[in-house]
């Protein structure tokens, strides 16, 4: 299945976008995917009113995971937190654009896991998984 | 009753059950009658979970590869249709497990085990089947709990003005209940049962294992915290049950059984814990019998749970009549509401000579105690006959039970 390795997601994966941990920062959380132990460490600076104006990872784990966070992350530049809150599974699996298998949609997806996860708690990316589900 | 009006065809659905045709002995039919004990199963479930060895067996939530892919989707695929078919709020409240036993070990190895203590009680009943007695009295010991019984009324019903007392004079922390009497045949009042545990501060834990396969059973109109079943009394295979809990409940409880797909994150120094349901899936699941069960829910649910307990109190009504009529035969258990299993004893033949003798006539039942000593201690019986009924059994059958029970009688007298 080559598809999945199309040039965007390669291309993300060769030249991560916002590489590199911020310090100091405004927010710091790092998740992992029990599945496979891949593993994100995410990082944002906001300014007063809240909008994050810059974003640095640092992760390891298979091309889609570290493609997701990548470009993630170029979309998070100049959004609230607040509405990174609302984002959602599809938002993710739209910028990767093409349909993963079961088990590769928690590689995508471990990017917003980390950021909901570390903004707003375990519970509310269990509604977001949950809802999407449905 | 020669000419029942049954909510769908027998013989349609007979066709369904390859065991079903057989001869039991060289020209005498097979008639089984020992479904409470397990059910057969329809060639849908037994071709799914073949088709599943033959064409896209692997390992589950590990694979990247596309036969993976397809068994974690039949798996989950189950979880969904389960969840659907008892009206749990969320897939996530659906445990695999082997099995009624299993489920009701789970409850007392990790709620119970964080919960009870010295001072407080478990209230289960008398009828209970040892699946749900023994886990408790195990607990028991160690924890220095105590376990009451409610008692029974004369028609094999719970004593519930009792069982209204004890929870308002005890500190009854569960109440463990079983919905279908395997003996008895009582069905138990358990949303009522749920909503007076609930008043008193008490949880309730229902063995649906005689019930979820015989009757529609809705966990949220009920409101139990806990339901336990198994998929082989419901034409699925033996080797996978059911634990639905509340999601707080579940939330909250610690896990049993460590290894592998229930872990979070794994270092020499500690763990930490998968999210439900995963938490109390340990290790590679029973993924072919996962998927059995969800083809023997569809199979159910085409039917209609509705139908199926229809055309079982048909066969139960008209059973009990006709044994009845038997001299010397006694059925125990009056409950206006019961299941379909029918516990007799006849004058002056053991229960295991009862069974010996009706399966030389080709019909199955089951002679003993059912899982059940306290209760036949309690009705002062060493041991019972009982058949059981299925979506799939015919008034032949019982007719044939009935003469094979003349036969019986007629060889001892």
């Amino acid at each position: 299945m080559y598809d999945m390795y199309r040039e965007n997601i390669l291309d993300h994966a060769k030249h991560m976008r916002n590489h590199g941990l911020l310090d100091p920062n405004d927010f710091d959380h790092e998740e992992h995917n029990p599945l496979c132990g891949d593993t994100l460490h995410l990082t944002l600076r906001l300014d007063a009113d809240g909008i994050i104006r810059e974003v640095g990872w640092e992760g390891s784990g298979c091309a889609i995971s570290q493609a997701s966070a990548s470009m993630l992350g170029e979309r998070l530049i100049g959004m609230s937190l607040a509405d990174a809150k609302a984002l959602n599974r599809q938002y993710v699996l739209d910028l990767i654009g093409f349909p993963l298998t079961m088990n590769r949609v928690k590689c995508a997806l471990l990017s917003l896991k980390t950021l909901v996860v570390g903004a707003y708690g375990h519970e509310h990316w269990i509604t977001i998984e949950d809802r999407d589900e449905a | 009753m020669t000419d029942p009006i049954f909510p769908y065809d027998i013989a349609t659905v007979r066709a369904d059950f390859p065991v079903l045709h057989q001869e039991h002995h060289p020209g005498t039919p097979l008639v089984f009658l020992d479904n409470a004990a397990s059910s057969q199963k329809p060639a849908a479930v037994i071709d799914a979970m073949s088709t599943y060895y033959r064409q896209s067996h692997a390992n589950v939530h590990r694979g990247i590869h596309k036969l993976s892919e397809e068994a974690t989707a039949a798996y989950e695929g189950a979880r969904k249709k389960v969840q659907r078919f008892i009206h749990a709020a969320s897939p996530r409240e659906i445990i695999f497990t082997r099995g009624t036993t299993e489920s009701i070990n789970l409850v007392a190895q990790t709620w119970g085990r964080a919960t009870l203590g010295p001072g407080d009680v478990v209230l289960a009943t008398v009828m209970e089947h040892h699946a749900n007695i023994v886990p408790w009295q195990m607990l028991a010991q160690e924890k220095g709990f105590s376990l009451q019984y409610v008692p029974l009324l004369p028609d094999g019903t719970l004593n519930l003005e009792v069982y209204r007392r004890w929870l308002h004079e005890l500190p009854v922390k569960l109440v463990t209940v079983m919905h279908g009497s395997n003996v008895l045949g009582t069905v138990n009042p358990v949303a009522h049962m749920a909503r007076l545990a609930h008043e008193a501060g008490a949880l309730i834990l229902v063995d649906g294992a005689q019930s979820v396969p015989h009757m529609p059973v809705d966990v949220q109109a009920l409101d139990c915290d806990f339901l336990a079943f198994s998929g082989h009394k419901m034409a699925a295979p033996t080797g996978v049950g059911v634990l639905y809990g509340k999601r707080a409940l579940l939330e909250a409880m610690p896990p049993w059984m460590g290894g592998g797909d229930m872990i979070s994150r794994v270092t020499l120094a500690g763990s930490t814990w998968n999210e439900l349901p995963y938490k109390f899936e340990a290790g590679t699941p029973a993924i072919a019998e996962v998927i059995g069960l969800g083809v023997a829910v569809d199979y159910l649910s085409a039917l209609g749970m509705e139908n199926i307990h229809r055309q079982e109190q048909l066969i139960t009504r008209y059973a009990l009549e006709r044994l009845s009529e038997i001299p010397g035969v006694t059925v125990y258990g009056q409950a206006e509401q019961r299941g379909a299993v029918a516990a007799f004893t006849v004058d002056g033949i053991h229960a295991h000579d009862v069974a010996q003798m009706l399966d030389a006539d080709g019909i199955a039942v089951r002679a003993g105690h059912h899982c059940a000593m306290p209760l036949h201690d309690l009705l002062s019986l060493p041991a019972t006959a009982r058949a059981s009924f299925y979506l799939y059994n015919t008034p032949a059958e019982v007719d044939a039970l009935v003469t094979a029970l003349y036969r019986a009688k007629q060889a001892f007298a």
